[in-house]
């Protein structure tokens, strides 16, 4: 009995060993569905067989579905997700907030000094870096080279809004439902207000002084205003304050925009097989009125830790593979250079390879022209090139958003948008305690 | 007096029915023939979409990208799960409202009716954090409760008006032939009430499989149910309409073809007592 009973025990203990070696750690990684994402889910044999002992769980969602969860999630500390994927307004926010794992201490091969300055310097708070970039973008004009030279037009690689307007001017023909120009009219934070936004900086525009009160009743903002509204009315395709991005890549893969200003990203696919001008394409630096700053914005999706996570070392090593030199060499080896997450590390756009791709220079001077720390002609508050980096912002933006897409539709005028801006927006941050 | 009516009135009339019916059904239709076309194709003007050629290439990539089973039984134990635990506590509930009410019934029945008009999102972070707190994030467990307890106030509700309808004295009658309360409600009013009951249960099944803002906020992949499967197809930056739309009828298909099957019962428990 004895012995049946320790050979018994002896098997537990033995199987319980066995078990304890083979645990395996499993990660959960929250993530929008972009394509650069769904590949990576795709190429997940590779950080299997460097670590095989976690697995990584994948939680797919829409946009705001995923920022709204998440919030919800990393506020309560409710540790549902060990990696999260969250956008260049979020980092600075969380990072300041405690909710955050500092990425500082990724292994040194991973070289955290190879990333682009201007997408790391938007991702780190008072010296930690909170979020390491999985891909970055900045907007630029990608035109039609075809219609501009029908027009005996030649595109500068730096446009000026003037550039801009008079091409618009030669390239549109309504008759035959050829629009000049393309440009986001949907209303939200992420939507028009990021266009906009980024636009006024150009213009000499910012959202707030140096003491939070609101600008929207100065020039600048009424000049960006009118311009935008001119160039969408005079030669922007009918029902403009209901296209985003979507949208307008549906019409320039149709080939009814002469110009689209917007995500660098959107390069791949107006260039791509389910484009019908693909061939086409050019593109230029988004534009400027000669006051120092261009009308491009930052963004970066990047891969952060919540500060609730129980699997933190799990966690760092899936973000160290996913956003590694490594990872873009095996992207490119499975699926070709232009496939390649873009945005992120210097290294990349030094290699021959990838300095093919049509592009990959425009994108590297977009990024680089961008500062996110100054971000306007006079000095502000605040942090952010298409956004200002605190937590009002979004609702903000998005009822202000709601205003200039109105304007947009013809049901206010610019006057009357600009002066609700202007009180909603001092309302909000005087009741925020911005504003004493 | 019967009210005449002509041929042309009644040719009008269910004309004018069908329209409506189009117009109602339109959106899953345009939604179904997405579905079998490119991403290219599908962002193309209605006609140009129709006389593209058709494919299942976006049934084909969502299958890639996502396990439809694992979602689907999650959202049959969900939906199924939380409107049977409903009727077991809603049944009993309509019992008493329904044959011995007391002076605060109908307030009762009111408050119950006034849980419905309260937006989710305020009580999202108490409950998430009951949920933490008690390890039901994530579970199919907790979305079950937490479907029972959004459907059981229409449950009780519908009961209610059906037990209205029948009379208190075969109840009655019953328990003096000496049936127990319980054989009371189980042999004697659900049968009659039948019809009732089955539209309450199909009706909350539809209702709990539809619902998104709780299953998309209390779970991850675990309990994960069809409404998130949908929710991983919306992309902000390149096009998803094709592959959006095939994740979609995917996801009301079984609803669509139960509600088919189901809907003379359906039609039949919804207007029982219409009619006096």
């Amino acid at each position: 009995m004895n012995m049946t009973l320790r050979a018994l025990l002896g098997a537990t203990a033995l199987l319980t060993l066995a078990g304890l070696a083979s645990a395996e750690t499993t990660i959960t990684v929250a993530t929008v569905n972009n394509g650069d994402m769904i590949r990576m889910q795709g190429l997940m044999d590779d950080f299997y067989a460097k670590n095989p002992d976690i697995k990584v769980e994948w939680v797919t969602l829409e946009e705001n579905v995923l920022r709204q969860k998440v919030t919800t999630d990393i506020a309560t500390k409710g540790g549902q997700f060990d990696v999260l994927t969250i956008g260049t307004y979020e980092v600075p926010i969380w990072g300041k907030s405690g909710w955050l794992v500092s990425l500082n201490d990724l292994p040194e091969a991973w070289d955290k000094a190879d990333l682009l300055p201007a997408i790391a310097g938007g991702l780190t708070v008072d010296g930690e870096l909170y979020a390491a970039p999985f891909y970055g973008e900045s907007s630029m004009v990608m035109y039609r080279k075809d219609l501009m030279e029908a027009a005996g037009l030649t595109m500068p690689d730096a446009p000026t809004w003037a550039d801009i307007d008079k091409a618009a001017a030669a390239m549109t023909d309504k008759s035959k439902e050829q629009y000049g120009i393309c440009l986001r009219g949907k209303a939200g934070w992420g939507e028009n207000m990021a266009f906009l936004t980024a636009m006024s900086n150009s213009f000499g525009a910012k959202w707030f002084d140096m003491d939070w009160k609101p600008q929207f009743d100065q020039k600048p903002w009424a000049d960006t205003l009118a311009f935008y509204l001119h160039l969408m009315n005079d030669y922007g395709p009918p029902g403009a304050s209901n296209n985003g991005f979507n949208e307008n890549l549906a019409l320039t893969q149709q080939g009814h925009c002469g110009m689209w200003i917007d995500a660098t990203v959107a390069a791949s696919f107006v260039t791509g097989k389910d484009s019908t001008v693909a061939d086409k394409m050019g593109f230029a630096l988004a534009p400027d009125n000669g006051l120092g700053k261009r009308g491009n914005w930052l963004w970066a999706w990047s891969l952060a830790i919540p500060a609730g996570s129980a699997k933190v070392d799990a966690a760092k090593a899936f973000v160290a593979w996913a956003t590694s030199k490594e990872y873009t060499e095996l992207v490119a080896s499975k699926e070709g250079w232009a496939n390649v997450p873009p945005g992120t590390r210097t290294s990349l756009y030094a290699n021959a390879e990838y300095q093919k791709v049509p592009f990959a220079k425009m994108t590297l001077d977009s990024i680089n022209s961008a500062d996110p720390t100054h971000p306007t002609v006079d000095p502000v508050p605040y942090v952010g090139v298409q956004f200002v980096a605190i937590p009002e912002f979004a609702g903000i933006a998005t009822e202000v958003g709601q205003q200039f897409s109105a304007a947009l539709a013809g049901t206010t005028t610019a006057a009357d948008a600009l002066a609700a801006a202007q009180e909603l927006t001092t309302t909000e941050m005087t009741k925020a305690g911005y504003i004493k | 007096m019967a009210r005449s009516t002509t041929t042309n009135s009644k040719v009008i009339v269910t004309i004018g029915a069908w329209l409506v019916g189009f117009l109602i059904f339109f959106p899953i239709l345009w939604i179904f023939l997405m579905s079998f076309h490119t991403e290219g194709d599908a962002i193309k003007s209605p006609f140009a979409m129709l006389a593209s050629p058709w494919t299942t290439e976006a049934y084909q990539a969502v299958q890639t990208q996502n396990s439809y089973g694992k979602f689907f039984m999650n959202s049959v134990v969900i939906s199924v799960g939380s409107t049977v635990l409903a009727l077991i506590i809603g049944i009993p509930a309509a019992w008493s409202m329904a044959f011995v009410p007391g002076k605060k019934t109908k307030d009762l029945l009111m408050w119950m009716l006034s849980t419905k008009m309260m937006p989710a999102v305020g009580v999202l972070i108490p409950m998430y954090l009951g949920f933490k707190v008690t390890g039901l994030l994530d579970t199919r467990t907790g979305l079950v409760a937490i479907g029972t307890l959004i459907n059981l106030p229409i449950v009780i509700w519908m009961l209610y008006t059906y037990f209205k309808e029948i009379p208190g004295e075969i109840l009655e009658a019953a328990r003096m032939d000496g049936a127990s309360l319980t054989s009371e409600i189980i042999h004697v009013l659900t049968p009659m009430a039948l019809p009732g009951i089955a539209s309450t249960l199909l009706l909350n099944v539809i209702l709990s499989w539809n619902e998104a803002f709780w299953s998309l906020q209390l779970t991850t992949s675990d309990a994960a149910p069809l409404t998130q499967f949908i929710a991983s197809f919306s992309a902000p930056e390149g096009l998803f309409y094709a592959k959006l739309s095939a994740a979609s009828t995917m996801a009301i298909a079984p609803i669509l073809i139960m509600g088919w099957f189901s809907q003379k019962q359906l039609v039949r428990g919804l207007t029982f007592g219409a009619v006096k």
